[in-house]
């Protein structure tokens, strides 16, 4: 700790906000073949980049994905009504699926030879839902204060903490978010306490002995930063800074400075000390890591999204945005996405202004939306959460077909993490991360009858033995309960 | 079930905003306290024309929010797939009477009398208002706004005499926002804050009016379990000396007798005196098996006292013994996770096993949004009867789910009679919705309370209305409205 903190002081050196911008410009290139989660070891790298990047040899995954799919067979679910989360839908459908990818969605036929047949009539077949925010295994239940593990609550600057280092894999709450709600993957953030919050992480939804063993492959890593009134309220009733929003910003912009020269120098092949706070930063100005962004108001995302443009980086998504509806044109100029709730409001002075039109009203200004949870409750209903939002949308005269709304809860969240290439919805060879559902899935009275990830089947409503329960839940009452 | 978290860190996620209400000091108790004219006043029957000097400019701006006179009314509502709320079957075609305010009769084959407006509910449904079954709707406009909340009152030194009556605003965004929903009716309770006790909860409309008090001191509340023991210094034991040490100062106070070592003030002794005498119902708020067992047994010590249970995660594992000893139980629908140790065997299916096994059982808002999301009623309520197409679960027939968001809560605090269904003699408070009510996309048409019907708008469907096109027309977004 101490280390690090001779580091930050020997790179304190000012650079102009125009000189961060042409950096960043000049080593884009470079950098883009440099994913975060990229595979290669430290050795490859260093001879991939040589002497011009750096004489660190990084290795960028340090804690890499252990997550193996589990064994799936090839199957096929007849005659089912299917969204494809990218707004398509097919009536009385056969979708073919094995060795964990998606073949295809026939409309001809039944299930072909050598398929185990899932007979779905009277049911729907979607891609499995994405929760772009969840605190499950940072957060856990039972939430005991030996559990809180979400907040480096210890400085307004906290980007050197990954989520992933938090999560406890047991958590009881993955297999109702499963079982109940048809996630197949989820990005766990740090709280909101701070500016920057630390790195994210996505997982799959499958129980594993560590948090590696349910990290989604090659997803690229999100950085947690937070507008408003929860930074300035947990720093300011300490006296320190920020204790006001034009100090959230002072601080967010000093740090930006900061983190425009340490990449300045990493990139110029300088010898420095790495500095896990910059280092983060510095993925987010080379686009290697996307920028998740807790900001309700729409005066405050204004401001965020002049500030990205200051720095040369982008955000994502804004997250709980109440106010997206005010400013959804700007957002979809911008092509930043908002993860919204359907109907919370009024908890905090900045959520007094929430609508329950605000998913379809970002949506129907072309803007994109996502439904999330932020909750270990209401992750478990995030598809009645779009159904009232889609309901909202509806009374207000807006024309969205349900298999558009689908999006909102995978091919969009799926894309904002940047994973869209691989699940979020049911295009041939994408992961067969699927949920079948045993009636329409917008309604209160439809629950998951099976999911699978990558092909597995993972939950089985039919069958007790695919009900995962944590080692928390085991010996204990209640155990391997419906839930 | 993030007390515990919260109350050491101050912000966990954003979820936090359930518990800002609890970390807040005790400003609003002054004012709940220091205007005994306005107790006096929320308590009378609807008057709203009187005393508008006393009301000041208060009056005056619900005035403007009112689109109704505020009379009683008389309306027949016809056509309508009328749901009565006490658990019986939908009715195809059937009338609703609201005659002065009070529903006189309701099915089919009513005889409408002369003269009465009709509405015309065909291809609707006509049910009761809904019941936020416990909830703290009105003592909060903002969570985490302190002055804005009545919640709690973590400075006061009283706690059983704490009256939640006068506190209930119906100028604050919720009671709008629950009315719009299609809730016309909440049962209110304050929070423990320092002490076991956390004063007398109220029974309240949702309607645009000045007088949302329909039953003051409805019933006392008393926390129990991981929350009660920390309030009573540190374990169960320590709260079940505190709960006895409390009875029996309060016989006491029934003869007279206050001491000076006593640890009740005088009027929180008072204030137990009908709860003792069991005239008074005890809402007792317990999670776990083992604590419910505690309670059921504390009833047999006590048999005068007359309680209702509020919470009971756990209940489903002693299902029978509650149904046994006929306590109401008023849970939450939807806990599925051990968010604490008393909450380990959680599960959805909990009421419905605890109906199967004959506990009178009805769905609340226990520390679940309960400022400001009483519509949620529905939706948990839809969600019971999703849990009898899931193999294993158990979950509520239609019927019976419907009653728990209705009837049930009101007969669970003893007030059936007046409110939640539409047989005769209850209050006017229906609503026709267009479509199945505890369906995601059914919203409310029209809402009527004591006969009244409602203005259906709040600041919410203003400001959706300013932003139905983001952009800014000739003049900024402040001139359109």
């Amino acid at each position: 700790m101490k280390r690090l903190w001779v580091a930050v002081a020997t790179l304190a050196l000012i650079t102009t906000p125009g000189a961060a911008k042409r950096d960043r410009d000049r080593d884009e290139p470079e950098e883009k073949s440099e994913k975060a989660g990229d595979k290669d070891t430290s050795d490859e790298k260093s001879e991939k980049s040589g002497s011009k990047a750096s004489k660190l040899a990084l290795n960028k995954d340090p804690y890499p994905s252990t997550y193996k799919a589990f064994p799936g067979r090839p199957t096929a679910v007849t005659n089912v009504t299917v969204f494809d989360g990218e707004g398509g839908k097919f009536e009385r459908a056969t979708v073919l699926f094995r060795d964990g990818k998606v073949e295809k969605i026939d409309t001809g036929g039944g299930a072909p030879d050598g398929y185990d047949k899932v007979d779905g009539t009277g049911k729907w077949l979607t891609p499995g839902i994405i929760d772009i925010h969840s605190h499950l295994g940072n957060y856990p239940t039972p939430g005991v204060d030996a559990h809180s593990d979400g907040n480096e609550a210890t400085g307004p600057v906290r980007s050197e903490v990954w989520a992933e280092h938090s999560v406890w894999p047991q958590d009881p709450g993955f297999s109702r978010a499963l079982a109940n709600g048809g996630v197949t993957a989820l990005q766990i953030l740090p709280g909101s306490a701070n500016l920057f919050g630390g790195r994210s992480v996505t997982l799959k939804n499958v129980y594993a002995r560590t948090a590696q063993g349910m990290k989604f492959p090659g997803a690229p890593y999100g950085l947690k930063m937070a507008c408003g009134e929860n930074p300035k309220r947990v720093y300011g009733s300490r006296n320190q800074m920020p204790a006001t929003r034009m100090g959230n910003m002072a601080v967010n912009r000093q740090t930006w400075i900061r983190a425009a020269d340490y990449k300045r120098k990493i990139d110029k092949g300088d010898t420095v000390l790495r500095d896990l706070q910059l280092e983060t930063l510095a993925g987010v100005l080379a686009g290697e890591i996307s920028v998740q962004n807790h900001c309700y108001r729409a005066d405050e995302m204004a401001v965020v999204i002049d500030m990205a443009k200051e720095f040369g980086y982008k955000v994502s998504t804004f997250h709980h945005a109440v106010e997206s509806y005010k400013i959804a044109d700007l957002l979809k100029a911008e092509g930043i996405c908002s993860a919204m709730w359907a109907d919370w409001y009024g908890f905090k002075m900045e959520s007094y202004d929430a609508v329950e039109e605000n998913i379809a009203l970002v949506h129907n200004a072309g803007a994109c939306a996502i439904v999330h949870s932020d909750d270990a409750n209401g992750i478990q209903r995030l598809n009645q959460e779009a159904a009232k939002a889609l309901a909202a949308g509806r009374r207000m005269g807006f024309i969205v077909p349900d298999e558009v709304a689908w999006t909102w809860l995978s091919h969009n969240p799926a894309k904002a993490l940047g994973i869209g290439d691989r699940t979020g919805s049911l295009k041939p060879g994408k992961m067969a991360d699927i949920v079948l559902w045993n009636g329409y899935p917008f309604s209160v009275y439809t629950r998951p009858d099976k999911v699978w990830v990558d092909g597995a089947l993972m939950f089985d409503a039919q069958d007790r033995t695919r009900r995962p329960v944590s080692d928390f839940e085991l010996g204990q009452p209640g155990e391997g309960d419906v839930k | 079930m993030r007390a515990l978290l919260n109350s050491i860190l101050p912000i966990s996620l954003e979820m936090g905003r359930r518990t800002a209400a609890r970390r807040r000091g005790g400003g609003g108790a002054d004012a709940t306290v220091s205007c005994p004219s306005t107790i006096r006043r929320l308590r009378v029957e609807r008057s709203p024309s009187q005393s508008h000097a006393r009301w000041g400019g208060w009056v005056a701006v619900v005035a403007l929010l009112t689109a109704t006179p505020a009379l009683a009314q008389s309306v027949a509502i016809t056509g309508g797939k009328v749901v009565i709320g006490d658990g019986t079957a939908p009715i195809e075609g059937g009338t609703v009477v609201i005659v002065n305010g009070r529903v006189t009769a309701a099915g089919r084959g009513v005889a409408i009398p002369a003269g009465l407006p009709r509405v015309d509910a065909a291809g609707k449904w006509v049910t009761p208002g809904i019941v936020a079954g416990f909830s703290r709707l009105g003592l909060a406009g903002v969570d985490a706004v302190d002055p804005s909340n009545d919640t709690s009152a973590a400075n006061s030194p009283f706690n059983a005499a704490i009256d939640v009556a006068p506190a209930v605003n119906p100028d604050i965004q919720p009671i709008a926002i629950s009315r719009v929903a299609g809730v016309t009716r909440a049962i209110v309770s304050p929070s423990a804050s320092n002490a076991i006790f956390g004063g007398m909860g109220a029974a309240i409309d949702t309607g645009a009016d000045a007088n949302p008090v329909s039953t003051a001191r409805l019933f006392q509340f008393v926390q129990f379990g991981e929350g009660g023991a920390r309030r009573a210094g540190g374990s169960r034991p320590a709260l079940y000396a505190m709960f006895r040490n409390a009875l029996t100062e309060a016989r006491e106070a029934v003869a007279g007798v206050y001491r000076d070592n006593a640890m009740l003030r005088r009027v929180d002794a008072q204030a137990l005196i009908p709860v003792v005498n069991g005239t008074m119902r005890l809402a007792i708020h317990v999670e776990g098996a083992t604590d419910i067992r505690a309670v059921l047994a504390l009833k047999r010590e006590f048999p005068a006292l007359n309680i209702v249970l509020v919470g009971a995660t756990e209940g489903w594992r002693v299902a029978n013994e509650i149904a046994a000893s006929g306590i109401p139980v008023i849970a939450s629908a939807m806990k599925d996770l051990p968010a604490s140790f008393e909450q380990i065997a959680s599960t959805q299916s909990n009421i419905g096993r605890m109906k199967a096994a004959g506990v009178k059982v009805s769905i609340g808002m226990v520390d679940d949004d309960d400022t400001r999301q009483a519509q949620y009623a529905m939706q948990y309520a839809g969600n019971m009867v999703a849990l009898t197409r899931v193999p294993g679960a158990s979950g509520l027939t239609w019927d019976q789910a419907f009653a728990a968001i209705t009837s049930g809560p009101a007969e669970a605090m003893g007030i059936g009679g007046d409110i939640g269904s539409l047989r005769a003699g209850r209050r006017g408070d229906v609503v026709i919705w267009d479509g199945d009510p505890l369906e995601l996309a059914t919203s409310a048409e029209k809402v009527w309370i004591d006969g009244v019907q409602q203005p259906l708008s709040s600041r919410q469907t203003r400001l959706r209305q300013r932003y139905a096109k983001p952009e800014e027309g000739a003049l900024p977004k402040a001139y359109e409205r």
